[in-house]
């Protein structure tokens, strides 16, 4: 699979790097533009990256394993986020994570975010989501679901499912 | 019985003016005062504010640490070297308090919001200021040690018997120094992968790792390449290349030596042989012109590893894979262990070293006029090099050395892979071009006019001599260390001792004569050549010739006019710099 950067986010990314004192300081937005159109980040994307700032894959790989926010894989369609913060650890968050890993098939003891092998699903915990007040909550995707129960979860599965 | 003083040799022509006087500044150590420079030379040996750590060394006191190394960047990162200190108190009409006493009143440096509670200092990272004092031996000193030990083996494993780095750990030894027997972690240690290939020389075990960062620091700011880094966070963070396996440079095993723990281990040594049975010889290098001092660890007759010995005229604290591993030639099977004789018949016979010498000295008392020639190598020492010369002025002999070149690199590699380029013109055995004279000599073997060829550690078949010219010869005399086609041919055989099993000196590239110990005997009837070659030129010239090494190096010195007024006690271990 070869990579590629469409000639219009190189344009915006180096018209970026403009911004900052030093080509370095722009890493982290190179990151964010890269898994928005590729979905997650590469190691193709890391050595373009750092060849685009003059640094060394390294550099760049030491970010992305950083923060949990960047992906090196491809995530499911349907991204579940179950927030484990203590609201909604209190309110069973715990037990509905363990829910949707198991009706997966997915390892409900894995530390990691975890994608089903047919590519629909991405389970992880986060952490708060600001709704502390209808916990437990998760976040499917970019809609926030509150006081997430059996049904509701079984809701959130079958929908994916069709998706 | 007390040594003679050593004599002291004459002084490197200074390279720079004298420096200005040095500023300094008064601290206090453990209550000792000392007066320290202002600035002390940073990794890059540029002046920088005097820290704590050297100013506590100069006054005798070694402070713990681990990230800090006095060639790299300092990081600051480990926590180790946390010291108690204090500074003169400042009243509100800005002089110095004082004591009753009238000496300076010393406010400790305390937690602003628990003024109880004292506040360290990284010793590798923070400047000195005049009246400081250092607290490097107090109870709270020691307290901030013992809990960042206890800190950094929280998820370390506690399973030295099984380490490699077991003997020169320095986790273990602040441990036992510093650190407390029981710890506070009761939870479940994270577990980090183990036996990581980093590159091809390298293995990590990231469990040992305390995340010191010299390794990266090393190979990013010293090495030139940016290959390592520190992934993912908390208590996942380990080492690790961007690529698998691929920390690849030609410095990799410098970072096994700054490893202060067993993290990082050379495939080459690891769980072979345990540091402690190791005997340390100081030596130096010999895969290039560049004369790395090392120091050869071996165990009974086997030599196991080189590690490099600092020596900042030199090579730093640094040395590259290629000559670090270069050392299992010395040890082969098929080093050349026996003398060997063509005896009358054509049969090669092995003979004492006794009846070789003898007819080696016959065949070269005997020689006409330049009738012999002598190929010798720039990897023999300057003293073997030295009767090797006057042989070779008693027979009036043509002589030639061998060029082996090399790609250098920006770091330590030298193009000239010779050890010995410089002792061998200096002894004036070849001049500025070697191999200039071969074809010559090559040429008088051919007319007949050369009967007695004399080789020492090169193989002429491949330099234009070959088998049907060394055919046309009297006599070959041949030393070597391993065999070779000249080896084959010749008709008188000296074994020779690798490097590692004698003494000698050596003049790197730059013109720094330095001495080698020797680690391990030679196998067999091998003998240093120095040795036998004294009895040669002895029993060649009629000259009376010293018996000892440092005797022919005080000898060599007096006559060769590069090493004028040279003493081998003088050298010491770092060598000192001769005009080339």
């Amino acid at each position: 699979m070869s990579f590629s950067v469409p000639a219009s986010l190189e344009a915006e990314l180096d018209e970026l790097t403009t911004h900052y004192p030093v080509k370095r300081s722009a890493s982290l937005m190179f990151l964010h533009a890269l898994q928005e159109h590729f979905g997650y980040i590469s190691k193709e994307a890391v050595e373009w990256t750092a060849r685009k700032l003059g640094l060394q894959p390294i550099n760049v790989y030491e970010l992305v394993t950083f923060y949990p926010m960047f992906r090196q894989e491809p995530l499911g369609k349907t991204h579940i986020k179950v927030c484990r913060t203590l609201s909604c650890s209190l309110a069973g968050s715990a037990e509905l994570r363990e829910r949707f890993c198991t009706k997966l098939g997915l390892d409900p003891h894995a530390h990691a975010p975890q994608t089903t092998p047919d590519g629909k699903f991405t389970v992880e915990f986060v952490e708060c989501l600001a709704s502390c007040g209808t916990a437990p909550v998760v976040l499917v995707n970019e809609d926030l679901h509150h006081k997430v129960g059996a049904a509701e979860a079984e809701a959130i599965l079958k929908k994916g499912q069709a998706a | 019985m007390s040594a003679p003083a050593a004599p002291s040799n004459p002084p490197a022509p200074a390279p720079a003016p004298a420096a200005p006087a040095v500023e300094t500044m008064t601290v206090k150590v453990n209550g000792k005062t000392v007066q320290v420079p202002k600035t002390m030379p940073d990794w890059q040996g540029k002046p920088a504010p005097t820290t704590m750590l050297q100013a506590a060394k100069i006054a005798g006191v070694d402070i713990p640490h681990y990230c800090y190394h006095d060639k790299l960047p300092v990081a600051g990162n480990c926590r180790m070297c946390l010291v108690e200190f204090g500074t003169p108190m400042i009243g509100p009409d800005r002089k110095p308090v004082l004591n009753e006493d009238g000496t300076p009143k010393i406010a400790k440096s305390v937690l602003p919001y628990e003024p109880g509670t004292p506040r360290g200092a990284i010793a590798c990272a923070t400047p000195i200021s005049p009246g400081m004092e250092i607290y490097a031996d107090s109870k709270a000193t020691q307290q901030m040690r013992e809990s960042v030990l206890e800190s950094l083996l929280i998820n370390h494993p506690l399973d030295c018997p099984i380490c490699d780095q077991a003997g020169e750990c320095k986790l273990q030894e602040y441990s036992v120094q510093h650190g407390k027997a029981g710890s506070q972690f009761v939870e479940t240690k994270v577990h980090k992968p183990k036996a990581v290939d980093l590159g091809p020389r390298i293995v990590l075990d990231d469990e040992r790792c305390i995340l010191c960062t010299r390794c990266i620091r090393f190979t990013r700011d010293i090495a030139g390449d940016d290959a390592l880094g520190i992934v993912n966070r908390g208590s996942y963070n380990t080492i690790a290349a961007f690529k698998p396996g691929h920390f690849d440079n030609n410095y990799t095993l410098n970072t096994v030596d700054l490893c202060p723990v067993g993290a990082l281990t050379s495939k080459d040594f690891r769980f072979k042989m345990r540091v402690w049975f190791l005997k340390e010889t100081k030596s130096l290098c010999t895969s290039c012109g560049t004369g790395c001092n090392i120091t050869i660890g071996s165990r009974e007759g086997v030599v196991h590893r080189y590690e490099p010995r600092e020596n900042d005229a030199v090579n730093g604290p640094w040395m590259c894979d290629t000559g670090r591993l270069n050392y299992r030639w010395v040890g082969r099977a098929d080093r050349l262990k026996e003398v060997l004789r063509v005896s009358a018949g054509g049969a090669r016979e092995r003979v004492a070293w006794n009846a070789a010498l003898e007819s080696a000295a016959g065949i070269l008392s005997g020689a006409a006029q330049g009738s012999v020639a002598f190929v010798v190598s720039a990897r023999q020492t300057n003293e073997e090099l030295f009767l090797l010369k006057k042989l070779a002025a008693h027979t009036g002999a043509l002589t030639d050395s061998v060029p082996r070149d090399g790609e250098p690199d920006r770091l330590l590699v030298s193009e000239d892979r010779n050890p010995n380029s410089n002792g061998v013109r200096l002894t004036g055995m070849a001049f500025t071009e070697f191999g200039f004279n071969l074809p010559k000599i090559a040429d008088g073997i051919a007319q007949g006019r050369t009967k007695t060829l004399v080789v020492f550690g090169e193989d002429v078949t491949r330099l234009g001599i070959g088998p049907e010219l060394l055919a046309k010869l009297d006599a070959l005399i041949v030393s070597d260390i391993l065999p070779n086609a000249t080896t084959a041919a010749a008709t008188l055989l000296l074994p020779g001792a690798a490097h590692a099993e004698k003494r000698g000196t050596f003049v790197n590239v730059k013109g720094r004569l330095q001495k080698f110990q020797k680690a391990v005997e030679a196998p067999g009837d091998a003998r240093p050549e120095s040795e036998f070659l004294l009895e040669l030129v002895r029993s060649v010239t009629g000259q009376d010739a010293p018996r000892t090494l440092e005797g022919l190096f005080n000898r060599m010195a007096a006559e060769v006019p590069a090493f004028a007024g040279l003493q081998w006690a003088g050298l010491g271990d770092a060598g000192v710099t001769v005009q080339i």
